[in-house]
């Protein structure tokens, strides 16, 4: 099991700096780069130069990289562009959130998502496993943002139950500890502030769930239906078992390997959705951020940092998820 | 039932299936022992193009009974109709300003259905059902040429490393992952985010390139199988040159697969191509009438003002993407060799 785990953290590695050099050489090779953004089209040559060389964009750029991962290695991926803040710091500021509402959005997929096609699957062919199948195919072909911008005018326009952006509503004191706003008010014992975070979650969190729970949901039927017609389940009936047996320890257990997979990926969806729900709800996360960054000028260091960092959460949150295997599969933890 | 295999008695092995089943490996191979060296290619490509041929027919026959594929498939049909025709259909042009409407525009009213004006008008005073009509032709552009772009690199990449294998192909599905490793939208953000302005050629290489490592992988996937699978054992046995046995044998056999992928990347790349004209990285060309960038610009900025700016092109994005999920599930369903009844 050790031997695994290290030879994946290495493989981790590996795909890191892969990913890093391609984005450095790509980046600082297109045209109308930082320079260009942070000065203009009409500046002058001497003017953009300087800027250049202050940059350290006219030295090779195989010792441009060399400095940068220097510095990335003791924690230092430079500075915005666009604020002067250090990278490290402006990414750190938006990153709960983003997390905040991507967890939720996870909960209520998975906690969704499993039942149903469990539900679908057992009965199969007959309305509700037909509603199902329409709803999931329906999650997948609605562009998000519009899902988003629709429940916005449902729920907060029409009927007034959510409110419409933010997370916090304004003039709303909260003390900040980790960021996660309805984590925070639980622990400061602010319960008004969590419950208010909470409220503001709602909405954002059901909107970037879609296109998880539709996936979820199609992956656990099919996962079940192929368990359902296994000879050791028919062997369990013909023993007599109590039928919460069956479901819980030979359906469940053995449908959910695919459904933990599944799972693991969909934190690719939840990412770029996050991009587009962020924008709908104005939420100031990653999301927020990276479109800020491309269009107020592009903001190189910021995104360059935030695609590293989206490439190593999807990395690993998959090598978790395929540790955990060792827990869901015992024929995995004898290997 | 009509099986595949007896009809060239070469056997015609199934994308996915990459074990042979028992007794079809010996009278393939005692079949194929009979044959002189110089007719063996020819042989075999007949033999893999009547077993496609059937496989394909087999697939179709199956299709005609699902009604989840012809749901799918009419709806695609009259998107691609409405596409071709949009000329003929469309009642005005679709960058003309008209005088009537425009008039009508203030801040915050854009006018509505009119006479001549079944869907009123867009921000700039121009008919949105002719620009609905025509969108269809931008949309179908768009997806077509990003899902092509995609399929061929992909085909490309996936085809050298299943062909070659070894060393070449740890390091293309090395590159595949680091691409698999960035959340698509990201990935496609970033593509944009690298030309220093927008066009629609950017917006549809960057949501063809989210699809390569798809395609790649698959194709890759489907082509290993078939290189330990028994015709191109026997292939290999019978001295057919290593580069007839990839492009003649392995490469038809794996493309079923790839094919019904590519049904399915289009209704992903529209809904990519919407997403980012809603983030402001579409096309900046407002004569251009694009669902997604009709849904993303104008439906998401006069939301307030006029929401049917939104609600047609994004109901008519759900459809079409249905449409072509419908028919690329059911495909998918049809060529499963698990579903072979």
């Amino acid at each position: 099991m050790l031997r695994v785990i290290v030879r994946r953290l290495l493989q981790l590695v590996v795909t890191l700096i892969a990913l890093s050099a391609l984005i450095f050489i790509w980046l600082r090779n297109l045209p109308g780069g930082p320079v260009e953004a942070l000065l203009g089209e009409r500046a002058t040559p001497e003017r953009r130069a300087l800027l250049t060389k202050a940059l350290g964009y006219d030295q090779p750029i195989l010792v441009q990289y060399g400095k940068f991962m220097q510095r990335v290695v003791t924690g230092d991926f430079g500075n915005s562009i666009r604020t002067g803040d250090p990278v490290t710091e402006v990414i750190s500021r938006a990153f709960p959130a983003t997390i905040e509402l991507a967890l939720a959005a996870m909960i209520i997929a998975v906690g969704l998502g499993v039942p149903l096609g469990y539900l679908a699957a057992r009965w199969r062919g007959r309305s509700l496993d037909n509603l199902t199948i329409a709803g999931t195919l329906l999650g997948i072909s609605i562009p998000i943002f519009f899902l988003g911008y629709l429940l916005k005018d449902v729920f907060t326009q029409n009927i007034h139950w959510f409110p419409p952006s933010g997370r916090l509503t304004t003039g709303l004191d909260n003390t900040n500890v980790t960021g996660f706003f309805v984590l925070d008010g639980l622990l400061t014992r602010e319960f008004d502030a969590s419950a208010d975070a909470l409220w503001h979650l709602i909405l954002p969190a059901i909107t970037l769930a879609t296109i998880p729970l539709a996936v979820i949901v199609r992956i656990t039927r099919a996962s079940v239906l192929d368990v359902l017609n296994e000879d050791y389940v028919r062997t369990a009936e013909a023993k007599g078992l109590r039928h919460r047996t069956i479901r819980g320890r030979h359906i469940l257990r053995n449908a959910l390997l695919p459904v933990v997979t599944t799972i693991g990926l969909q934190t690719g969806a939840l990412l770029s959705g996050a991009v587009l729900t962020e924008k709908v709800y104005n939420w100031g996360g990653i999301g927020t951020l990276i479109t800020d960054s491309i269009s107020g000028g592009r903001d190189y260091p910021v995104l360059q940092a935030i695609i590293l960092l989206a490439a190593l959460i999807f990395v690993v949150v998959n090598l978790l998820v395929d540790l955990s295997y060792a827990f869901i599969d015992p024929r995995v933890r004898v290997r | 039932m009509s099986d595949p295999i007896t009809q060239a008695g070469t056997p015609a092995p199934r994308p996915g299936d990459d074990k042979p089943r028992p007794g079809m490996s010996e009278r393939s191979i005692g079949l194929l022992g009979d044959r002189k060296k110089a007719r063996l290619d020819e042989l075999a490509r007949a033999g893999v193009d009547q077993g496609g041929v059937s496989l394909v027919r087999d697939a179709v026959r199956r299709l005609r009974r699902n009604p989840v594929a012809i749901v799918g498939a009419v709806i695609v049909g009259l998107f691609v109709l409405m596409a071709i025709f949009a000329p003929l259909i469309a009642p005005h042009d679709a960058v003309q300003r008209f005088d009537e409407l425009t008039k009508n525009l203030t801040v915050d009213t854009i006018p509505g259905a009119s006479g001549d004006f079944p869907l009123g008008s867009d921000p700039l005073g121009r008919d949105f059902l002719s620009r609905m009509i025509y969108g269809a032709r931008q949309t179908l552009f768009v997806g077509v040429l990003a899902t092509l772009i995609g399929l061929a690199l992909g085909v490309l990449i996936g085809a050298i490393a299943g062909a070659f294998g070894g060393w070449v192909d740890v390091v293309l599905m090395r590159l595949t992952d680091v691409m698999l490793a960035l959340p698509s939208l990201l990935l496609a953000i970033t593509l944009v985010a690298m030309a220093s302005r927008s066009s629609q050629w950017t917006v549809i290489f960057a949501v063809a390139i989210v699809s390569v490592p798809i395609f790649a992988r698959l194709l890759r996937g489907s082509m290993l199988a078939q290189r330990e699978s028994d015709h191109v054992l026997a292939a290999r046995a019978l001295g057919v040159k290593e580069r007839n046995i990839v492009l003649r044998h392995m490469l038809p056999n794996s493309l079923t697969a790839v094919i019904v992928q590519a049904t399915l990347t289009f209704a992903v790349a529209i809904l990519d191509a919407a997403a980012l004209s809603f983030l402001g990285l579409g096309d900046p060309d407002i004569n251009r009438a694009e669902w997604g960038l009709m849904l993303g610009v104008d439906g998401q900025r006069y939301f307030e003002v006029r929401p049917e700016l939104a609600y047609y092109p994004a109901l008519a994005i759900i459809v079409v993407a249905l449409g072509f999920t419908l028919l690329g599930e059911a495909m998918r369903e049809a060529i499963d060799p698990k579903n072979r009844r």
